[in-house]
């Protein structure tokens, strides 16, 4: 339960910390809040030769809203990201989802360049991040690139970084005026790993029918519910609209079997989360209609 | 392999250690500052036996490495007691309540509380739950750590008000 021997580098600036893993490649990890990798290295699941911590590197520790989108740091820490007011006021299915991360301890720690970029099955901020359209800047030696969220992750902790890359910045769009959000989750207690998990985004049209929304479902990568969001638009939110959505978002995808539950039963889950997901956001998107029309 | 120097302030007191990257912070507490009031139980991050407050907020010391607290304030169960004498509102309160029976969780949820109680002072049941999720004990069944937390806040903030109102000694 000790972690094998590394070298250690722990750079101060972006830049220094992008040669030093650009000059590694494959032999180095990226250091985060360590809430995954720290387990995992004690395991000796993984022996990373190098770590290169960005702890000390200030350049990406930071969270603020310009022109209208969010923009987050990579190691912008979970309970930050929690607790800001300027997220949970454009974007508070950010917050909600955090609230699922492990424990208060945990996410003291944990960041979320380091969740997204570990790309875990059962993790929140893919899921939320996918729903939000949200788009990731990647940063190597050379210089940045771009990529959506819902291209960024492969599969199970799987991505498009690149060895030499490390994922710099989270960039949110800016909200739409009566927009209600959503996300829904199940695990076996408070805090454990979701067995299945739902995010929905619903837009209303000033004559309350669905104007926009997105459906995410957690999965071996976030998956994408489209069937069930065309299939919404331009309808008036109704219980039975919901349950053919959700019936349709989990149509044919597919899910893993473990210890912790079937596939089969990932999947009804996804099902009954997705319905929820969906009318409580439209339900939220109503109430801010009424605040603001 | 070779080792780095680590200055930390643990409980308000400047410490130094040497260390290699991979040790981790429990067991730098533990082994190095001779420490063991912090326990290491599961050490990947499930149990919350090693919480600790680094810089003031309650973090698994398993999941970090010593060398990664270079230069941060760290507050261990040793230092919640004010003097050798006197237990803090929350010890006193564990104590009275039977928080704990075998003691091995323990450390872990005071400084967990202790956090939670800095943040709000008069955190609801849930709250409290909420908190202490991340913490796991086999004995008690929570309910009396529940209520033992719940009335050192109480006894907290009347101290507080107590010295708030006692005539000044200067």
């Amino acid at each position: 339960m000790k972690p094998a021997g590394f070298e250690y580098h722990d750079p101060t600036t972006l830049s220094e910390a992008t040669a030093l893993l650009g000059r590694l490649g494959e032999d180095a990890r990226v250091l985060a809040g360590g809430q995954s990798l720290v387990p995992l290295m004690n395991f000796r699941l993984a022996r990373p030769a190098h770590l290169v911590d960005l702890n000390r590197v200030a350049e990406l520790d930071f969270l603020s809203v310009e022109g209208g989108q969010l923009r987050i740091g990579a190691m912008i820490r979970q309970r930050t990201l929690e607790r800001s007011e300027d997220a949970a006021a454009g974007w508070p299915l950010l917050r909600e989802a955090a609230g699922f991360i492990g424990h208060v301890q945990i996410r003291n720690r944990g960041t979320v360049g380091g969740s997204l970029a570990h790309a875990f099955p059962s993790a929140e901020l893919p899921v939320a991040m996918v729903t939000l359209e949200a788009a990731l800047v990647l940063q190597g030696e050379g210089g940045e690139r771009t990529v959506g969220a819902e291209d960024f992750f492969l599969g199970t902790m799987t991505t498009t970084l690149e060895p030499g890359e490390l994922l710099r910045e989270v960039r949110v769009p800016a909200p739409a005026a009566r927009r209600g959000a959503s996300f829904q989750e199940v695990s076996r207690r408070y805090g454990d790993f979701a067995l299945a998990g739902a995010a929905a985004l619903v837009t209303l049209d000033r004559d309350g029918t669905v104007a926009g929304a997105r459906l995410t479902l957690t999965g071996s990568a976030p998956i994408r519910a489209r069937d069930a969001e065309t299939a919404v638009m331009g309808e008036k939110p109704s219980e039975a609209l919901f349950r053919e959505a959700a019936r349709r978002a989990v149509a044919g995808i597919e899910q893993d079997s473990d210890m912790h539950a079937s596939a089969d039963y990932r999947r009804r889950a996804c099902e009954a989360l997705a319905r929820r997901a969906l009318a409580e956001a439209a339900q939220r998107a109503a109430a801010a209609m009424e605040d603001s029309p | 392999m070779s080792t780095r120097d680590i200055t930390v302030r643990v409980n308000g007191a400047e410490r130094h250690g040497e260390a290699e990257p991979r040790k981790l912070l429990s067991d730098f507490i533990r082994d190095d500052l001779g420490l063991t009031g912090t326990h290491v139980g599961c050490e990947h991050g499930v149990c919350g036996a090693c919480t600790v407050l680094l810089n003031g907020d309650p973090v698994r010391s398993c999941l970090m490495f010593a060398v990664q607290a270079n230069g941060a304030e760290i507050d261990t169960v040793e230092g919640l007691a004010p003097d050798a004498d006197t237990l803090h509102p929350l010890q006193e309160k564990f104590q009275e309540r039977h928080g704990l029976q075998c003691g091995f969780c323990t450390p872990g949820i005071l400084l967990t509380a202790r956090a939670l109680l800095r943040e709000n002072p008069h955190p609801g049941d849930t709250e409290i739950r909420e908190w202490i999720s991340g913490n796991l004990c086999r004995c008690t069944g929570y309910t009396n750590i529940v209520t033992a937390i719940r009335e050192a806040a109480g006894l907290m903030s009347e101290e507080e008000a107590a010295a708030a109102s006692a005539p000044r000694k200067d």
